[in-house]
């Protein structure tokens, strides 16, 4: 399948973008299938693609950004969610505004463009923070290092005694447990002339907008739900563009080398530390970017949201798109997303929709008994109705599957030339049109 | 000559150390290393040993197995941190800096085991190696601005690898992957590798073990063609035919120390090397 | 005299972290002493933690055994152990409320540990001292389910991987963790359950008036009874001696012929039921279950394990003791909710100053 996978996108015309479309589109038509059968209407379909592309897009982000470090590095940093946490909430108490109503928290008041770039700012500086002694360690003393400063981040969040306090005379505070309310969303004011209220009048292009999309029976949440998620996919091109330049650079090549054989590049005068600090760097602030991209959906944060569960997540979208690849990042996170994150919820509507299994019962055992008279209807409903249990096993099962039989996901490992030009071209021969340069 | 010259020649690298004269000879040599020691737990792999490589020569170092030869080289090039004893590069001190600061410097080698980068090209293997590339600075690589002249870099560069590659008579083999090369042609991607980094002195370990022997006569040609051109070559190597034939001065180890050093011809008759070789005791 | 400055100047710049680690130490415990003399931290509150303490480490040091030993025979970090230690535990405690509850409530609750309404922790009154044969039987069946769930997860996932680096079986390891901890969860549910009941003997410390539960004694002893058994096992038989130059060195155990399949089927044995015996101990003495426990004790057991070096027995059940006390001491200067944080800290630190753990020298047992 890795094999079928590299051919179909060498086949087709347009290549990893080619192929990145064909996966979406296999994506809204399996939804939109499943929405049409559960009868959804014009709104609730676009809602549903909406969700899709929302999480496809997030999962991408930062699956793209693991792929940096663990696919083209070979760092094994299993602390994402750590990251993320730092770049959200750097970004939340950066721009918090510093006289809060009731209830509120303080925090320094800036402007959203200066949190994120502080967020980002912040992610890669814990990451360097545990990147420049650790990087020395095994790899999986990496691994546990990570993690354990992922959970050290989250516990600090959490804490009730950082809930408020301040440093030099300026208040500041995390929420504890509670979480912290996230700057006002920027693309609400394109659409209402108060963002903060969708109750406001809308402004000219929401009027617009509102007035093709209502026609179609489509509500104006989802149509602002739909300019976030286009702003995110604009991102994950961003993303692209930017780790497709690294890969294919005389950066990347060392990257490249690194991750085959470490001694090699040392030998050959590469100081290799340096460029694994700076890849895990960078890596890490986009890290926090894409937790910021991701909670900017949100009106507020709270530490839960990132628990070590969530990166496990990330590595299983990668894993099945194969590290190394960044076209099968994006891959692998629509497909983790559709197949294993929303897809089974959507199954379980359409069965019991479909089939009439009666109440689930309340427990395994009362599942269970009915075996004896051969009746799998109230097991059926119990696992239908504890599908959330049964989806994280399933994920654990198709990582256990990936990493036995398919190590290198379903495009990881492709042996793309690490150089800013096409190196097939010989001196003395004519060059081509566009000089040769790879984008 | 003979055995009474080999012998001198540790003797005063050996007494350079004890009085500690180490004003340094008018020219500076490539290499000279003293008294390096490395020990393993309770093995001693390199017992003080001495020697110099002199400008421009080929210099041969051969001994049993297990003499410390490869060790030798893992501290010369800061593989491995030697216990004791110095090494200079043109009189510059480089002992047990790490690896990537001594080649900078000027001296590379290549691995017993070939090391190619498997899942890389051979022409990418190539282009890796030299030094000091624009496109190293993550930010230059990215940046529309700076990254023409990381592109630019990147042509001339290209031209430069082919040209190696053609010097080494593999550059039909420039688009395959290093991990599907022949043994002997891994042999002259790491020598053609090294050559890229624009070292002064290479440190060759075993270059021709699995070599077929026409691949051989081109590689020893082509390390000829090199010395010619003012490079300096250190070699360990198995085959005594290949060290007597072609290499100007040979050192011998034995145990950790440094038992002969002299001309190939003296180096046959020298007892302590037979007895190092036939596995008696010295 | 010189010597001894150049050799404590070298120290200080060679390792600087661990002279601040030193010195924060030495300053803890002057703090702690000046504390204890003018009376804000009692006798008493420091004798509790330090049992406490010790309770936790135990049973942190018992489950690290099991995850120091895969970890330097199979050479790969198991981030399954966690659920291994939750799984072992479910099993003893569903066989415990069968033989206990036995007559009075229907097995299918009795089954399910009091996640539905017959079965609570109150109408069983499960403990060591109302229901002696249940708990023993429990244990039983903790210890035999840990050996059989680290066998059957070998075969099924770790031995078609056995060529492969460490960072496949980690990753594979994962997979195992969430889908042990999420099957746990589908059958048992997610929410916290009270175990034990009943009233239990306490015992009380003369002069310092501390007081022990008749479980904390039952972990204690088992514990130590367990450390005992494993270490004539690793000292006395030729197995134990096979096992021990594995995790010394796996290449050379190869080359010298030792039968490596049987030594690491020994391991996941050893290490299995170990592990199933520690989930079982948890749950006696705190007296609540749930699917995820194991999974927040893991990073506490990768912590012991690490201070005490990879592969040392000794090593894993001392590290569990320091991150036991460490743990609740540290409530005498940080807030509650930092007490894990700075046990991961201690640990990250160790990791970066002394990979090869604390207690190392002896590499095994």
């Amino acid at each position: 399948m890795g094999v079928s996978a590299d051919r179909l996108s060498a086949r087709l015309p347009g290549g990893d973008g080619a192929l990145i479309l064909a996966v979406f589109l296999a994506l809204y038509a399996g939804f939109g299938l499943l929405g049409v059968l559960l009868g959804l209407d014009a709104n609730g379909l676009a809602s549903t693609l909406q969700r899709i592309t929302f999480f496809a897009a997030v999962y991408a982000l930062l699956a793209l950004a693991l792929n940096l470090q663990w696919g083209y590095a070979g760092l094994f940093n299993i602390g994402v969610a750590g990251f993320m946490a730092v770049g959200v909430y750097t970004m939340a108490m950066l721009t918090a505004p510093t006289d809060p109503g009731t209830g509120g928290l303080p925090g320094l008041g800036l402007p959203l463009p200066v949190g994120i770039v502080g967020g980002m700012l912040a992610a890669a500086l814990v990451g360097a923070l545990a990147a420049l002694p650790a990087l020395r360690l095994k790899a999986d003393y990496l691994a546990i290092v990570t993690l354990a400063l992922s959970e050290i981040i989250r516990i600090v969040y959490n804490s009730t005694s950082l809930r408020t306090f301040s440093i030099a005379g300026v208040d500041l505070g995390t929420g504890g447990s509670q979480g912290l309310a996230l700057p006002t969303n920027p693309i609400n004011a394109l659409f209402y002339s108060d963002a903060r209220s969708p109750a406001s009048p809308p402004t000219a292009l929401g009027e617009a907008a509102f007035g093709l999309f209502g026609a179609a029976g489509v509500q104006h949440t989802t149509v602002v739900d739909w300019t976030y998620t286009l702003v995110l996919v604009v991102f994950v091109w961003l993303f692209y563009r930017l780790l497709s330049r690294v890969g294919n650079s005389p950066f990347g090549r060392v990257l490249k080398a690194i991750r085959e054989d470490e001694l090699v590049a040392r030998s050959l005068g590469k100081d290799t530390g340096r460029f694994k600090i700076k890849t895990f760097m960078l890596g890490c602030a986009l890290m926090g970017l894409g937790g910021i991209l991701w909670q900017g959906s949100q009106s507020y944060v709270s530490p839960n949201n990132f628990l070590p569960i969530l990166t496990f997540y990330i590595f299983i979208a990668l894993i099945i798109g194969g590290s190394g690849s960044n076209t099968g990042s994006v891959i692998g996170g629509a497909l983790f997303v559709g197949l294993l994150f929303e897809g089974p919820t959507f199954v379980r509507r359409l069965v019991a929709q479909q089939i009439p299994l009666g109440d689930a019962p309340d427990t395994f055992v009362a599942a269970v008994e009915p075996l004896a008279s051969l009746d799998v209807t109230p097991l059926l409903a119990y696992a239908l109705g504890n599908l959330a249990s049964l989806r994280f096993v399933l994920a654990g099962v198709v990582l256990v599957y990936f990493v036995q039989t398919r190590p290198k996901g379903l495009l990881g490992h492709r042996k793309e030339i690490a150089a800013s030009v096409d190196l097939s071209e010989r001196p003395n021969r004519p060059a081509r049109a566009d000089g040769g340069e790879r984008r | 000559m003979s055995r009474a010259g080999g012998t001198a020649a540790v003797e005063r690298a050996a007494e350079e150390t004890e009085t500690g004269t180490e004003a340094g000879p008018p020219a500076a040599r490539p290499l000279r290393v003293r008294n390096l020691t490395k020990r393993f737990g309770g093995l001693t792999a390199v017992d003080g040993a001495s020697f110099d490589v002199e400008e421009g020569s080929l210099t041969g170092l051969i001994g049993p197995n297990g003499a410390g030869k490869s060790t030798t080289f893992d501290c010369i090039t800061g593989v491995r941190r030697p216990d004791g004893g110095s090494v200079h590069l043109y009189g510059e001190e480089i002992t047990g800096l790490p690896p990537y600061a001594v080649a900078e410097r000027g001296l590379v080698r290549t691995f017993q085991i070939a090391r190619e980068l498997k899942e890389m090209t051979v022409i990418e293997n190539v282009m890796l190696a030299p030094k000091d590339q624009r496109g190293e600075r993550l930010w230059r690589s990215v940046l529309p601005g700076p990254r023409r002249a990381v592109i630019e870099q990147e042509r001339e560069l290209r031209e430069r690898a082919w040209e190696t590659l053609e010097f080494f008579e593999i550059d039909h083999l420039a688009e395959e992957y290093a991990g599907n090369l022949s043994g002997g042609q891994r042999k002259l991607l790491e020598l053609a590798r090294a050559l890229l980094t624009d070292p002064h002195v290479l440190l060759l370990d075993e270059p021709l073990a699995g070599v077929n022997p026409v691949l051989e006569e081109k590689l020893l040609g082509r390390i000829h063609d090199l010395r010619a051109e003012g490079y300096t070559f250190l070699l360990v190597e198995h085959d005594m035919d290949v060290i007597m034939n072609n290499c100007e001065r040979v050192i011998v180890m034995h145990q950790g120390r440094v038992i002969a050093d002299d001309a190939p011809a003296a180096i046959m008759e020298d007892e302590r090397v037979i007895d190092a070789y036939l596995g008696a005791n010295v | 005299m010189a010597d001894t400055y150049s050799r404590g100047k070298r120290v200080f710049v060679e390792r600087p972290l661990e002279l601040v680690l030193l010195t924060v130490g030495v300053a803890l415990v002057a703090d702690l002493l000046s504390k204890l003399a003018n009376g804000t931290v009692t006798v008493l509150t420091l004798s509790i933690f330090l049992k406490d303490g010790i309770v936790i480490g135990l049973v942190i040091g018992l489950a690290g055994v099991g995850l120091s030993m895969t970890y330097s025979i199979l050479n790969f970090a198991n981030f399954a152990h966690g659920e291994y230690l939750t799984a072992g535990a479910f099993a003893g405690w569903v066989a415990t409320y069968l033989v206990a509850g036995a007559g009075t409530v229907s097995a299918g609750d009795l089954f399910l540990l009091g996640v539905s309404g017959g079965a609570d922790a109150g109408t069983v009154g499960a403990s060591v001292f109302s229901t002696p044969l249940a708990v023993l039987v429990g244990f039983a069946v903790a210890v035999a389910f840990g050996v059989a769930l680290a066998l059957a997860l070998d075969r099924l996932v770790y031995r078609p991987m056995r060529g492969q680096g460490a960072i496949s079986l980690l990753i594979a390891s994962i997979g195992v963790a969430l889908a042990l901890r999420y099957l746990l969860a589908f059958v048992f549910g997610t929410s916290r359950t009270g175990i034990t009941g009943g009233t239990l003997p306490t015992y009380t410390v003369p002069v310092i008036d501390l007081i022990f539960n008749a479980h904390e004694l039952a972990l204690v002893a088992a514990a130590l009874a367990m450390m005992g058994g494993v270490h004539l096992l690793l000292r006395r038989t030729k197995l134990g001696k096979a096992m021990r130059a594995m995790a010394d060195n796996p290449d050379l155990a190869r080359v010298t012929g030792i039968p490596t399949e049987r030594v690491v089927r020994a391991t996941w044995i050893i290490g299995g039921g170990l592990t199933g015996a520690a989930g079982y101990l948890v749950v006696l003495e705190t007296g609540t279950i749930s699917f995820d426990y194991g999974w927040t004790l893991l990073l506490l057991i990768f912590a012991a394990v690490i201070l005490g070096g990879i592969g040392s027995i000794y090593g894993a059940m001392l590290g569990g003791l320091t991150i036991g006390i460490a743990s609740t001491l540290s409530l005498i200067w940080i807030p509650s909710d930092f007490t894990h944080a700075a046990a991961f800290a201690v640990m990250i630190l160790i990791l970066l100053t002394r990979p090869s753990g604390l207690f190392s020298g002896v590499t095994t047992a």
